[in-house]
């Protein structure tokens, strides 16, 4: 796997332009951060990366054929399915067993046969969270993925998932730059500039 | 959830004692029998091989018609949804089916077809556009951010139906398939009782209608409407069962 290399990337919607001639590097096995204030164009990125939507102009070099994963800012769980079943319909090789020792090392250890629907927002967001670690991926994006934990749990989900992602291509994308020292990332891109 | 209950026993008795005092007051059989007449009338007609001949030809000839519907209403549906043009060819024949009424396609059938088993494209018309236009409109409101989710992940087709399409369509297909079953055993019926195909409960009405034996035009009614509710039960019961198994993972 190569950097991916992002050249002069644009985008418009209705005349409008979101993304001006942006350009980056996402290097392999690194996590890379993103900040910018709301409105800059961060989201509309990650979608033209994860293939959502198309640019108007720019390159992208390094990203095809590779198994994406992602933490939406939306949760976008099954609401029908429990949280096991959740992460094993991106990721049907792991077993019961694997993903529910997962989902106790965030503290969902007491809502495994619940479905979605059930779920408080804190937990939703855990499972989406534990879902898009676990799937078998090349490249990770990572919304604003801490948003809306409280602070203790910030904290567990944060260690997790550092410890998950070592050594993983992953683009986070975040107002917070706390999250962006606890998840060890080097790399920091601003879309704001 | 469960919906509450709107058909409750004792208004069920008031309407059944209205009707006996309507029956007693003009006490003319021919033009109102009395619920205990037609109770008697089923009654008699219960332990005879004809009763459940009738029964058992109409139930198979309108389920036939049902099924099919369901499977073309489905799958065109699932087509339409894919593929733009697939639903501008279908818009025009889904509004003349809706449009027409069922008594053309009757006598349209008969002119193409034997009467026997007219009641079976005659339910297929029927239910052909209300499984259609709702299956289509589950397919349309499912949610955009989980079809999202299924590119990024690259989940595969057969897992995505299964898991995440399914269960957002299944309740506008539960609906269309209750609301479809009421519809098709009454046209059903009504083809038969204008084709007349020998051995059905339209053939029945037919003679009850040419002898003026209002008990039995009752009898019958009442047998078409506990087979239709019984039918109707089933069937969403079964589909319900099926879709839970198809969820569980």
């Amino acid at each position: 796997m190569e950097d991916i290399v992002i050249r002069n990337l644009c985008k418009s919607f209705a005349g409008k332009p979101v993304l001006r001639d942006f350009s980056a590097v996402l290097p392999v096995g690194q996590v890379t951060g993103l900040m910018a204030p709301s409105g800059a164009g961060k989201t509309t990125l990650l979608r033209i990366l994860m293939g959502l939507e198309r640019p108007d102009g720019g390159t992208i070099d390094g990203l095809a054929g590779l198994r994406l994963s992602a933490v939406f800012q939306e949760d976008r769980l099954c609401d029908n399915l429990d949280p096991s079943a959740n992460i094993r319909l991106i990721n049907p090789t792991l077993g019961r067993r694997e993903t529910e020792d997962a989902l106790a090392a965030v503290g969902l250890a007491g809502c495994l046969r619940q479905p979605a629907r059930e779920l408080s927002g804190g937990m939703r967001r855990r499972v989406a969270i534990l879902r898009a670690l676990l799937a078998e991926y090349d490249l990770l994006f990572l919304d604003e993925p801490f948003k809306g934990l409280d602070r203790e749990t910030k904290e567990t989900v944060m260690a997790d998932t550092r410890r998950r992602c070592a050594g993983r291509t992953v683009l986070l994308v975040t107002h917070d730059v706390a999250e962006l020292d606890a998840m060890g990332a080097v790399v920091r891109l601003d879309l704001s500039t | 959830m469960r919906r509450p209950r709107t058909i409750r026993a004792w208004a069920v008795l008031v309407w059944l004692a209205l009707w006996q005092l309507g029956a007693m007051a003009i006490d003319q059989q021919i033009i109102l029998v009395s619920p205990l007449r037609v109770l008697s009338r089923l009654w008699e007609l219960i332990p005879t091989p004809d009763f459940w001949g009738s029964i058992a030809y109409s139930l198979v000839r309108i389920t036939a018609g049902f099924l099919l519907g369901v499977a073309a209403g489905t799958v065109l549906a699932a087509l339409s949804a894919r593929f733009r043009r697939v639903e501008e060819l279908l818009a025009p024949a889904m509004l003349a089916i809706k449009s027409i009424p069922v008594a053309s396609f009757i006598i349209l059938a008969l002119i193409l077809f034997s009467s026997r088993n007219l009641a079976v494209p005659i339910s297929f018309l029927i239910v052909l556009p209300v499984l259609y236009s709702n299956v289509l409109g589950g397919i349309r409101a499912a949610d955009s951010q989980l079809m999202e989710m299924v590119r990024v992940f690259r989940i595969p087709v057969g897992r995505s139906i299964r898991y995440v399409y399914l269960p957002q369509v299944m309740p506008y297909f539960l609906s269309a398939c209750g609301s479809a079953l009421g519809l098709c055993w009454k046209s059903g019926i009504a083809a038969e009782v204008i084709g007349m195909p020998e051995g059905s409960i339209g053939e029945q009405l037919q003679q009850a209608k040419v002898y003026l034996d209002t008990p039995d035009l009752f009898a019958w009614t009442l047998v078409i409407v506990l087979v239709s509710l019984a039918f109707e039960r089933a069937f969403l019961a079964l589909l319900r069962r099926g879709a839970r198994a198809m969820e569980r993972m």
